[in-house]
């Protein structure tokens, strides 16, 4: 195909969207490796063997030695001696998770509020009272399975993806709209026979070239490092990762269809993401946030992309058990374009 | 489309308006103004800045809507079929930054996707000269170049009506020359031309038909001769007295042989005259004797400029 003549204006102005981001190597950084460096990092910081063991501290003092003996015997448990005075900065610091004062009996100190430290707490209490001379009743018979895709590392990676094509999504558009609305290339563009929403499909167009890249990527990454596993259907990941990728270019379209300035927009990009990064269960879930914020939080984009995601990655889920993000998906895509089309102004 | 009531006269015409009228906010840009291009013709709008040429010419390109008056473009309306009308003409804006990561040959394909017919890619790098750097990145081209690719934009359709809004503002005088060639190249392929300027030697180079315009109106028209010719006489004596004795006054200047119009501003008094070999001995005569002397004096031919400041006491480019 010789290049030497123009293909119809909606591919036209669909290359000139990717051959600009392609020669932009900011945009690259954080269309592609941003992502992949947020993943290899929370992969790290929450390996998918976190370290099982209690971090306590021990503050020395007499009778401290029975104690460290007692809980250096326990194959659960990470003793670390304190200097009086010394522990409670490092609980402070969360680099224990329990400070114990020897004594009779000894004195716990943790934060009831962080889960760790309430199973610290009984870790500890259990081996001490078998210590003390406790008997146990019984002795429990266990069985432990290991279901895949219940790490923190596959129930983030795909958070991480609804989380990239909504960011890729929002600036991408909104940024390159309000910088050709400021370069008054806009108002040129007005200026030509060109159909106008031809040009704005054009913006969601090239976002799902570059989805194959962020999301392949990723997922791709994914695999490799952390073997994130994938229960469902691939292709209904791709059809969400492209859903996902329309209706936010529909709202960064949305978004960007007045703004004059780059400041403007970009405030205004940060206030309609902040809420999804904290609420839509990016990087922990959304069932966190009280029942009366749950409807509004079931209706963000962010959400439904992210549950759908989860849902067939982790669960192997089909379409009929994830027919209603899908739809309201595709809700925020028509809403978004057509509000767009309607407000946006190109002079 | 097919206009209603046109007759002869006015299929001959690409532009018509007849009482424009548009106002942003308390200012009034455009008030009332008159104008109508012939097919064919290069017709310029000259005025200096916050003349209302850009509202007026945006107008025009549908592009800004109007409070009052009538405009026809090319036979048609703006409002429907719009984009039919858009197929048949080229325009310039003033200040368009076009894609800087894109090479020029790239940005004329783009604009070139938009028309249904219009050139060969090649064929406009040629007429704008910029062959030699179709693979050159936008951002990477000088002042005149991106002005050239910016006309090469509005060629790139073949437009019957070609618009241009101060086409060569900043460039230096090779640019500028560069551009006029391959404007009047257009012109002679049959394209009609409807450009703003505040460089009077550009109307009068390029231009078949010019409306002087000041504070939204047209306040002359015609061609850059008989323009000139309306001041009387071919020539302006320009000169300066230094503070002190030896005033003269308007009357007893415009006593003076062969002189036909006397503007004075800024301490600067320009004699329009008949006869320069007359005008300047008698100019001097007069200021010896009244012991006056002269810090400033030259002449030269009468051009558009001399034409604006006799009709509005200011020079096109006031700041």
């Amino acid at each position: 195909m010789s290049d030497r003549a123009a293909l119809p204006a909606l591919a036209e102005l669909t290359r000139t969207r990717v051959l600009e981001v392609f020669r932009e190597p900011e945009a690259l950084f954080w269309m592609f490796v941003f992502p992949i460096l947020m993943a290899v990092a929370l992969g790290i910081a929450f390996p998918s063997r976190t370290s099982d063991l209690a971090i306590v501290g021990l503050v020395e003092g007499p009778g401290a030695a029975r104690i460290a003996r007692l809980l250096r015997a326990s194959p659960e448990i990470d003793l670390r001696s304190f200097e009086p005075g010394q522990a409670d900065r490092a609980l402070r610091r969360a680099d224990v998770q329990l400070v114990i004062e020897a004594g009779e009996p000894p004195v716990y100190r943790y934060d009831p509020a962080r889960p760790e430290s309430r199973l610290a707490r009984r870790l500890v209490d259990d081996v001490l009272q078998r210590g003390a001379g406790r008997r146990d009743v019984w002795t429990v018979r266990e069985q432990t399975v290991t279901s895949a895709g219940s790490r923190y590392v596959d129930w983030l990676i795909p958070g991480l993806l609804g989380m990239t094509i909504m960011s890729t999504g929002l600036w991408g558009v909104g940024f390159t709209i309000v910088q050709a609305r400021g370069r008054r290339l806009l108002k040129r563009l007005t200026a030509t026979p060109m159909r106008r929403g031809e040009y704005l499909l054009a913006h969601a167009l090239a976002r799902l070239f570059f989805l194959v890249f962020e999301g392949g990527v990723l997922l791709l990454l994914a695999r490799l490092l952390f073997d994130v596993p994938m229960h469902g259907s691939v292709l209904l990941i791709i059809a969400f990762a492209v859903l996902g990728a329309l209706s936010f270019s529909a709202l960064g379209l949305l978004v960007a269809s007045r703004a004059r300035t780059i400041e403007a927009v970009s405030g205004m990009l940060n206030l309609v993401m902040l809420p999804m990064w904290i609420l839509s269960g990016v990087f922990f879930a959304s069932s966190n946030f009280p029942a009366v914020l749950q409807p509004f939080i079931q209706a963000l984009p962010l959400t439904a992309l992210n549950d759908a995601l989860r849902a067939v990655m982790l669960e192997g889920a089909g379409i009929r058990e994830v027919g209603r993000e899908a739809l309201l998906l595709a809700g925020w895509f028509l809403t978004c374009f057509a509000a767009a089309l309607r407000l946006f102004r190109w002079l | 489309m097919t206009a209603l009531g046109t007759d002869a006269g006015t299929a001959e015409l690409a532009v018509r308006c007849s009482g424009l009228v548009k106002r942003y906010g308390d200012v009034l840009a455009v008030n009332g103004l008159d104008l109508e291009v012939r097919r064919g013709e290069c017709f310029g709008l000259l005025g200096p800045n916050g003349a209302g040429k850009t509202t007026t010419i945006e107008i025009l390109e549908g592009l800004v809507a109007h409070d009052a008056g009538d405009v026809e473009v090319l036979g048609s309306r703006w409002g429907s079929g719009d984009r039919r009308l858009r197929e048949r003409l080229g325009i310039q804006l003033q200040e368009t930054q076009l894609h800087e990561k894109l090479t020029v040959f790239e940005t004329l394909r783009l604009f070139r996707s938009f028309y249904r017919r219009g050139r060969a890619i090649d064929d406009v790098l040629a007429v704008v000269e910029l062959t030699s750097k179709a693979h050159s990145r936008v951002g990477a081209l000088s002042g005149g170049q991106r002005q050239r690719l910016a006309v090469g934009c509005a060629l790139v359709g073949a437009p019957d009506l070609l618009f241009l809004d101060e086409p060569t503002t900043g460039l230096d005088p090779q640019s500028r020359r560069q551009l006029w060639s391959l404007l009047e190249r257009y012109r002679a392929d049959g394209g009609t031309i409807l450009l703003t300027t505040h460089y009077m030697d550009e109307a009068q180079t390029l231009c078949d038909r010019v409306a002087v315009v000041d504070q939204g109106r047209v306040i002359a028209l015609g061609t850059p001769r008989e323009l000139i010719a309306s001041l009387g006489a071919a020539n302006v004596v320009a000169f300066a007295v230094e503070d002190g004795p030896g005033d003269l006054s308007r009357a007893e200047l415009e006593a003076l042989p062969g002189v036909h119009g006397v503007s004075i501003e800024d301490g600067l008094t320009q004699l329009i005259a008949s006869e320069v070999h007359v005008t300047v001995p008698a100019l001097l005569r007069m200021v010896a004797e009244r012991r006056g002397r002269l810090s400033q004096l030259s002449t030269h031919g009468a051009t558009l400029e001399d034409v604006f400041v006799r009709l509005t006491g200011r020079h096109l480019r006031d700041v």
